[in-house]
């Protein structure tokens, strides 16, 4: 409950550093202002303790520890609690009949990554992902002879498309390697990491940094109306994958790149985060 | 910042005088409408039968708030949507109901530029994400319609204060400044 209100109403120290370098880059009184209302509009939303985004999200969960089956209950009380007290939107609903059961439960929600691990305590995170990010995430099973080049046009083409509307400047996740399945998942879990570092494999530093300054390049700008800042920052993941195949993932987040962490030890203590642990 | 001070509802002079880059400021009455409060007034004109609020001359916000009930209705978050999504219905939308503003996000579609052009309609692009700025210059609830859509899809009358500031994004000439970075961004990347 904790986790989900840090996470909807406060926005994390990197995303906040990111934005504020981002009013620096700029001239133009257009992108100005959209930048300007966006680090007053956190400023209200922390002191109200209110979310940040109206469109609170889809909470993604990612868990690292050991099982314990009890979890995906706890979860989905918490989100039915922090709907109601937070207040969050009630967003879910099912896919054909577009009912909705005010909750931000039913079938499959919420979603939740869980990575075994032998740790003492269990680490949690929460990626609140709103649908005008969400719906421009994208997929290619690339020819492995299309390369590195190949990624880099794909992830171009990808902000490119999406333009004006998952509310640039935006985070840019890239999930390489693995299968379609895993390709997506890392591109999710990519955002989950600070803005501004690198990755530790020098090839996809060079890939992140790369794609960071082609992005900033392209004039997109703030809301897609014109400027110098079209990403905040570019974050990839790899897993190895078939011979045959390249597969890469796109998961955009929106400025509001909500995120938070909690580290749950056996005596059950709590500790609380929004730039994650080590 | 030299901004534009506009009330809803407003008259067509007063909107096809605005420019696109001009930034404004609006106070008065607006009402928010996504998807499915699209769909439902197109089919009720359809049928022809009259809707439960008046749009003609008003402000059309591309919104799905969060609200909270305390003694009536309270808006606590209120940024706007991407306003793509109701690209298909909106130059219908427009013809049928003559709203003299929309206010949303990302822009729309070269059809609904005409459209807008052809009824006198500027579209205001309002910061995405900025739920708590525009909550807060959304201090009244007028009017609820068609909860049975969920509280997103719903339509809900708000009276504004000095909402914005706001970027007349297209206006009702014909130009977008989505259409001018989007053909600078694509000069640009082939250049790649």
């Amino acid at each position: 409950m904790r986790l989900l209100r840090e996470a909807e109403c406060v926005l994390p120290p990197d995303v906040l550093g990111a934005l504020e370098g981002a009013l620096a880059q700029e001239t133009g009184e257009v992108a100005r202002s959209q930048l300007l209302v966006i680090l007053e509009n956190v400023r209200k939303a922390a002191r109200r303790s209110a979310p940040i985004c109206q469109d609170t999200g889809l909470p993604v969960f990612f868990v690292r520890g050991r099982y314990d089956a009890r979890m995906e209950a706890a979860l989905s009380r918490a989100v039915a609690r922090a709907t109601g007290e937070i207040p969050l939107r009630p967003n879910i609903v099912d896919p054909l009949s577009r009912v909705n059961q005010g909750n931000n439960l039913g079938p499959g929600m919420p979603p939740v990554h869980f990575e075994p691990s032998d740790i003492e305590h269990l680490d949690l995170a929460v990626l609140p992902k709103g649908a005008g990010s969400e719906n421009w995430s994208a997929l290619r099973m690339l020819n492995p002879s299309e390369g590195l080049e190949g990624v880099r046009r794909f992830v171009t083409d990808c902000v490119i498309r999406a333009g004006s509307r998952p509310c640039p400047p935006t985070v840019v996740g890239i999930g390489l390697g693995g299968t379609a399945d895993l390709a997506v998942a890392l591109s999710k879990k990519a955002l989950l990491r600070p803005l501004g570092s690198s990755n530790d494999d020098a090839a996809l530093a060079e890939l992140e940094r790369e794609l960071r300054t082609q992005l900033n390049s392209l004039g997109l700008g703030p809301m897609g109306l014109g400027g110098r800042t079209t990403v905040l920052g570019v974050l990839a993941e790899k897993a190895n994958c078939h011979t045959a195949s390249l597969p890469v993932a796109v998961s955009l987040n929106c400025w509001a790149a909500r995120k938070a962490f909690a580290r749950i030890y056996p005596d059950g203590r709590v500790r609380f985060s929004q730039e994650g642990f080590d | 910042m030299n901004a534009l001070e506009l009330t809803s509802p407003i008259t067509e002079d007063r909107v096809r005088a605005l420019r696109a880059g001009d930034i404004v400021y609006l106070s008065g009455e607006l009402l928010t409408a996504r998807d499915e409060a699209h769909l439902r007034a197109l089919e009720m004109e359809a049928e022809g039968r009259p809707l439960p609020f008046e749009l003609s001359g008003r402000a059309l916000y591309h919104c799905g708030p969060i609200m909270r009930m305390e003694k009536g209705w309270r808006v606590v978050a209120a940024g706007p949507t991407t306003s793509a999504r109701m690209d298909s219905l909106e130059p219908r939308f427009l013809r049928a109901f003559r709203p003299r503003l929309i206010i949303g996000k990302g822009g729309m579609s070269p059809e609904t530029l005409q459209a807008m052009a052809e009824v006198g309609c500027a579209y205001l692009a309002f910061t995405g994400g900025a739920a708590v700025v525009a909550a807060e210059a959304l201090p009244e609830v007028t009017g609820v319609y068609w909860e049975d859509l969920g509280m997103p899809e719903a339509v809900w009358r708000l009276r504004a204060e000095r909402l914005g500031p706001m970027v007349v994004a297209m206006d009702a000439h014909g130009r977008s400044l989505y259409r001018e970075v989007e053909d600078e961004v694509r000069r640009r990347a082939s250049l790649l």
